[in-house]
């Protein structure tokens, strides 16, 4: 069922403007470039703490704050890229990863436990899934939008499954979003489990797809289910390192940085992309440089 | 925030101050089968979901996240567990988030858990306190309020801090409406310190001694933690020749033991002599459904016998 086509609607990327399909572009070279940095720090030395790197996941978070603009964000340990896409500042969360004062929590929240009252993204506690329930009631509490993001992996706690029902019974404000590489940790899903997390949000009669990585199938779809909330999207992915860490077992299923591109040459941008590409990884390896000189 | 004076049962004044803060202050409140048992023993006010009197499913391990994201979201709910036993499916998020919110992002999450015991009477389903395993996690209060002022104490607490709060209840103070004052005498042979029901059997047993001619202290413990060591109860364990006692409804291997070391903790090396203090809880093993299996809080016989037994082992009263 995993592949890089998974649920695709042809031509979809036509049907959002140039300046939708950079800007969620600009985004996915944004977190790559970020990552790309902070496993170089990390190589170096620079970080001596566990860091959870979304290096080929970019386009979910990319697509999603595209789609569903200013949510209230409930996210887990791999979350630089959340961060990044929802329009969080970038020095900060690199002081953060360098352990400094300066950092967005203070060097309490390392890479796993990030959080920005700016942005409304509230920190994670470590034990996954938590984020979900938490979501919920915030919700409840405040009849807010609300993003609610897990991993494949922790969409198997009861509290993440029942709390959906709960936010589902009570027609809660939530987008529920699984970031789904198929792995836990080295676990793959087929190993944990036979049932699909997209037929147990149906059978709360919530609206939910199942979908690949493609950026531009994630807006269409989460503009949809976000006028039907609680809604839920299941969004299959590949991690491309470690989960914890910067190496690298093997090469990804697929490579959607590089699909992305084609795509954008195929809309006629391949000029502009090239351009936000270059001056991104410039942008970004200065931010990066410089916060390590201090 | 203070509410009317009139006398009221300890259910009366928590039904009160619910309503309260649901009404006037935007406040929530969760919980399972919240009608149940007659609207949980008179302490819920009938008010409807729209009011914010919210029934939650009975996944208990998610209802205390949705209770703490209630919180973030500024609402100061009040959490109603109806069995301190549930706790165990509960705490995580609680411990686990709420209590760790503020000191890892200041993000305050002030949420009130109100956590009811009963004495015995339902098997292995762990009626009793468990208040230990929250006094065992930074970021929290706990506390066990066991009259109406108390529980107003308590209240007044939580609405003046952004504190995570542990209100460790117990079904016997609902009909309460009365203080229970300290006893502190001159020259007393033991202090006792009760928390929660055990404070009912102190009162009793503490009688009993006195027509045996052993003079008590008792102290109520009403702040679990943080347990400051007052100069009251530096002074009444000072001033009693044979040592301390501290009772509680929950096992003995938890917040007993902690509160007896550190209170022996804090009588050593600050010039005061040194003094035993002696614990009795729930003990250490499961409670069965038959009455003789039961596994209850220590009653007045077995405070006065343990007072009796702290005495005579430590060279007799002559
Ligand atoms: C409650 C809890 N159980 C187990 C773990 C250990 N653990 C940390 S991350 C992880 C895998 C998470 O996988 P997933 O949710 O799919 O996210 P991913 O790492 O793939 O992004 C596990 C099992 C944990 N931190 N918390
Ligand atoms: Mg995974």
């Amino acid at each position: 069922m995993r592949s890089k086509s998974f649920g695709e609607i042809k031509n979809i990327s036509k049907h959002f403007t140039k300046k939708e399909s950079l800007e969620m572009f600009k985004k996915m070279c944004i977190s790559r470039n970020f990552e790309f940095n902070t496993k170089d720090a990390f190589d170096k030395g620079y970080i001596k703490m566990p860091i959870y790197l979304s290096v080929g996941e970019e386009s979910v978070s990319s697509a999603i704050s595209i789609a569903y603009k200013k949510p209230h964000i409930f996210a887990q340990h791999r979350c630089h890229d959340i961060y990044l896409a929802f329009g969080g500042e970038i020095v900060p969360l690199i002081d953060e990863l360098l352990h400094k004062p300066s950092g967005i929590a203070k060097g309490m929240g390392g890479s796993a436990s990030i959080h920005s009252p700016k942005i409304g993204m509230f920190g994670h506690s470590g034990l996954m899934g938590d984020q979900i329930p938490i979501a919920v009631g915030y919700a409840l509490g405040s009849k807010q939008k609300v993003l609610a993001i897990m991993g494949d992996a922790s969409a198997e706690e009861d509290y993440v499954i029942s709390s959906m029902g709960y936010a589902a019974s009570k027609k809660l404000p939530v987008l529920f979003v699984c970031t789904d590489n198929g792995l836990s940790i080295l676990t793959k899903v087929a190993v944990r489990r036979n049932w699909s997390m997209v037929n147990v949000a149906k059978a709360f009669g919530m609206d939910a797809v199942e979908i690949t990585d493609d950026p531009w199938l994630i807006m269409h779809h989460v503009k949809k289910l976000a006028k039907n909330l609680p809604s839920f999207i299941n969004i299959h992915t590949t991690r491309v390192l470690w989960h914890n860490g910067t190496g690298q077992d093997s090469e990804p299923e697929w490579d959607r940085f590089k699909i992305v591109k084609e795509d954008l040459k195929n809309l006629g941008l391949e000029k502009q992309a090239l351009k936000i590409e270059q001056e991104t990884k410039e942008f970004i390896d200065k931010l990066w440089k410089k916060q390590l000189k201090k | 925030m203070e509410e009317t004076t009139q006398k009221m049962t300890v259910a009366e004044k928590i039904s009160q101050i619910t309503r309260n803060h649901l009404l006037k202050n935007n406040g929530l409140a969760l919980g399972q089968c919240l009608t149940a048992v007659g609207w949980v023993g008179g302490t819920i006010p009938h008010l409807s979901e729209k009011e914010g009197l919210v029934e939650l499913s009975m996944a208990d391990v998610s209802g205390g996240g949705i209770a703490v994201g209630a919180a973030l979201a500024g609402r100061r709910p009040i959490y109603i567990v109806r069995y301190q036993g549930f706790q165990w499916y509960n705490a995580a998020s609680i411990v686990n988030y709420a209590a760790k919110s503020k000191d890892m992002w200041g993000i305050p999450c002030p949420i009130f858990v109100r956590s009811i015991a009963m004495d015995g009477a339902i098997g292995p389903v762990a009626s009793g306190s468990h208040h230990s395993i929250f006094i065992r996690m930074p970021g929290i209060v706990v506390c066990a309020p066991m009259t109406p002022n108390e529980y107003q104490q308590v209240w007044n607490y939580f609405m003046e801090h952004d504190d995570p709060m542990y209100i460790s209840e117990h079904k016997k103070s609902f009909p309460i409406d009365y203080d229970m004052k300290d006893i502190i005498k001159p020259k007393a042979d033991v202090t006792i310190f009760a928390i929660s029901s055990t404070r009912i059997n102190a009162i009793e047993a503490v009688k009993t001694l006195e027509g045996n001619g052993i003079v008590c202290n008792l102290i109520h413990l009403l702040w679990l933690k943080p347990f400051v060591i007052n100069k009251k109860i530096i002074a009444s364990l000072n001033q009693s020749r044979f040592g301390g006692l501290i009772l509680d409804g929950d096992f003995e291997n938890g917040a007993l033991k902690c509160l007896a070391f550190d209170i022996i903790q804090k009588l050593t090396g600050s010039g005061n002599k040194f003094k035993p203090i002696k614990t009795l809880g729930l003990e250490e093993r499961s409670a069965g459904f038959a009455p003789h299996l039961d596994n209850l809080p220590p009653t007045t016989g077995k405070i006065v016998k343990t007072v009796e037994y702290i005495i005579n082992s430590n060279g007799k009263k002559n």
